[in-house]
């Protein structure tokens, strides 16, 4: 059972992240429309920049700082600027295609001018353990954890009880009535996807120390952040953190009590399963299409 | 008469200078990126200081060296198709790939073309199937598991020993090989654990491993899941010792693992740390061109190449049919060719042998412990 516990924290710390992931997948589709098939290596790509403040001199500090803010600046407003809003008028489908050729691109990119090799990242939490419950749990779990919790509260805290955050859930709920009460729906959008590059860069400091910075990192991530999205609920944001922080222990269970060999399959099979019982995901609403 | 004569002396001269400036064209297929990045960089690079340093000189009997690159993406398909396309361009020798798994299914087609293939994959089976065109850089998994299991039982004393490997032929194959030889010598397996290439989260597998409790955890795995899992496997305090075969102990991990690689070991065929004079120049040269210290698959590049020159200038002359069939049985002294590092044979399968080492990581850096002499 001891073990059980490890493995519960070790999957909820990983979870955590695609939690993060997966709220930006949520928000953009809400907002507009938008599925990033990017997601992934919108995460990968902050650690790179961080790296590259890094090699010019900046202490690490400042290279959080100005990772994040480039962050915002290119897969926040000038993915939104220079490829969702030319893109948006052609429909969804092309949109989504155009994200996944944006992935292609942001991958080779990397590749391109920094390496194909992975690259080590320090970690904003120290090494070591702390003793809960009798078990030695590593500080690197809990600190991702509980950052990552910390930020998805703050975002819950900001949709829901502030009036930006309602402006917000007005503009997605219903963008037309949201104009006519006067909310600037257009301006909403945009800090929807300032918001998704926030995160994805905080998912980025979180995840690579262990993962490690490389062009390929956001597959893996990309894709279990997607299905966590579909599981949790593709229109809910509190869909997007259960199906994250599922997906992250369900991932660690099968793993040591299934196989290692099968554990990419297991939550494949179990978003068939979602599927096939819950289309709308375990916490998303039914969304009815007029004809 | 005369104008025929004439004509027929340019044609002869021209042909023969043609001849004499024509390069002796090499292909490198390789690991340039995906999971074995690390490898085929390394690799590349080692290939191409030597190809320098040789043409500096002079080349091989008076011809340039020329080496195409191919990306296998570390994918055995594309790989198939790189070294077809390769073969093709009709090279003196193919040079790579580094995974097994590659070289597995770009083996038969470089011996159907009659090419002698140099490359830096281990698994055993590699060099078992009769294959008369295919040649090691490193030692194969049956030279190397034997000496690992032997260190595991006699010197770290372990009884009881988690194994995990990497799910590919290479890792399959030396995941065979030292299980039957630690059963054989006495020491229980308590834990087999596969894991997947490009794997990112080993905290399950880790934790397998703490439930085991075993005496000491061999990891067989790819460099860069070497180092994510001896990073974990420090975040959850697995004590037991760590022993592994150069990709666990390679520089590249050493870098990517940090504090995490301190204590492991491992039997490496090829280390730039060897206390061997020629491999620490070959250090330097090579650190100096490329701004980092390579692991062993830079050795292994630059080694090949080598190979290539030491084969042709015994037998006199460029030919490729005869290439592998000089190679076979071929002893080539470093004090005769000072690029091939160490003495070294090459047997009737292709299969290596020289001296080796058994290496730990003291403070971020691989310290040579032992120096085990060439079998034969």
């Amino acid at each position: 059972m001891s073990n059980l516990f490890d493995l519960l924290v070790a999957g909820l710390a990983t979870g955590a992240i695609y939690a993060l992931v997966a709220v930006g997948f949520t928000l953009l589709w809400q907002t507009s429309q938008t599925i990033n098939f990017a997601q992934g290596e919108f995460v990968m790509l902050p650690a790179f920049l961080m790296l590259a403040a890094m090699h010019a001199g900046a202490p690490f500090w400042l290279a959080i700082i100005l990772g994040i803010l480039l962050s915002m600046i290119l897969l926040g407003l000038g993915f939104k600027m220079l490829l969702v809003d030319p893109m948006m008028r052609h429909g969804v489908l092309p949109l989504a295609i155009a994200t996944m050729a944006l992935a292609i691109g942001l991958k080779e990119a990397v590749k391109q001018f920094f390496s194909a090799e992975a690259s080590p990242f320090p970690s904003i939490v120290p090494t070591g353990d702390i003793s809960i419950l009798g078990h030695a749990i590593s500080l690197q779990s809990i600190g991702v954890l509980v950052v990552a919790i910390l930020a998805v509260f703050g975002l819950t805290a900001l949709l829901n009880r502030t009036s930006l955050g309602h402006q917000m859930q007005a503009a997605a709920q219903n963008p037309t009535v949201a104009r006519i009460i006067g909310v600037p729906v257009e301006r909403m959008i945009l800090l929807t996807f300032l918001i998704n590059a926030f995160l994805v860069a905080l998912a980025s400091l979180l995840i690579t120390p262990i993962y490690l910075a490389k062009f390929s990192s956001g597959e893996v991530l990309g894709q279990a952040a997607f299905i966590a999205a579909i599981v949790g609920g593709f229109n809910q944001v509190r869909g997007a953190i259960a199906g994250g922080l599922l997906i992250g222990v369900l991932d660690n269970l099968a793993a040591s009590y299934v196989s290692t060999q099968y554990r990419a399959a297991v939550p494949l099979i179990f978003l068939i399963v979602v599927i096939l019982f819950r289309p709308q995901g375990l916490l998303g609403r039914a969304e009815e299409r007029t004809v | 008469m005369k104008s025929t004569i004439l004509a027929g002396a340019l044609l002869a001269f021209a042909a023969a200078t043609g001849v004499h400036a024509q390069a002796i064209k090499l292909a490198d297929v390789a690991e340039l990126s995906g999971g074995g990045a690390t490898v085929g960089t390394n690799w590349k690079n080692g290939i191409d200081l030597a190809i320098e340093e040789i043409n500096a000189k002079g080349g091989v009997l008076g011809r340039k060296l020329e080496v195409t690159h191919a990306d296998s993406q570390s994918n055995p398909g594309v790989a198939r198709a790189q070294v077809q396309k390769a073969l093709d361009a009709e090279p003196y020798v193919l040079l790579g790939p580094g995974y097994s798994g590659s070289v597995k299914v770009t083996a038969p087609l470089a011996a159907e073309a009659g090419i002698a293939q140099i490359m830096g994959g281990e698994a055993a089976e590699l060099t078992q199937g009769g294959n008369k065109f295919l040649f090691r850089t490193s030692f194969g998994q049956q030279s190397s598991m034997p000496k690992v299991a032997k260190y595991i039982h006699d010197e770290m004393k372990a009884k009881t020993v988690a194994v995990v490997w990497v799910n590919n032929d290479f890792g399959r194959g030396g995941r065979d090989m030292v299980t039957k030889e630690l059963e054989r010598l006495g020491s229980k397996v308590v834990a087999d654990l596969s894991t997947e290439a490009g794997q990112a989260d080993f905290a399950a597998d880790v934790g397998k491993i703490k439930a085991a409790n075993p005496d000491a955890v061999f990891v067989y795995l790819n460099e860069e899941e070497s180092a994510r899992i001896l990073k974990e496997l420090k975040r959850q305090g697995v004590t037991a010792p760590l022993m592994g075969e150069t990709t666990l102990i390679g520089q590249k991990v050493i870098e990517l693992a940090g504090d995490a690689a301190n204590g492991a070991r491992g039997h490496v065929g090829l280390t730039t740390d060897a206390p061997v004079d020629l491999i620490k120049a070959f250090r330097e040269k090579f650190a100096k061109k490329y701004n980092y210290v390579p692991d062993h698959n830079g050795l292994k590049g630059y080694l090949a190449v080598y190979m290539v020159k030491a084969t042709t200038e015994k037998m006199g002359k460029v030919d490729p049919k005869k290439f592998a069939d000089t190679l076979h049985g071929l002893t080539i002294k470093a004090a005769d060719e000072p690029g091939i590092l160490m003495d070294v044979t090459f047997s009737d399968t292709g299969d290596i042998d020289r001296q080796s080492f058994l290496v730990e990581v003291v403070e971020g850096k691989q310290v040579v412990k032992q120096v085990l002499p060439k079998v034969k």
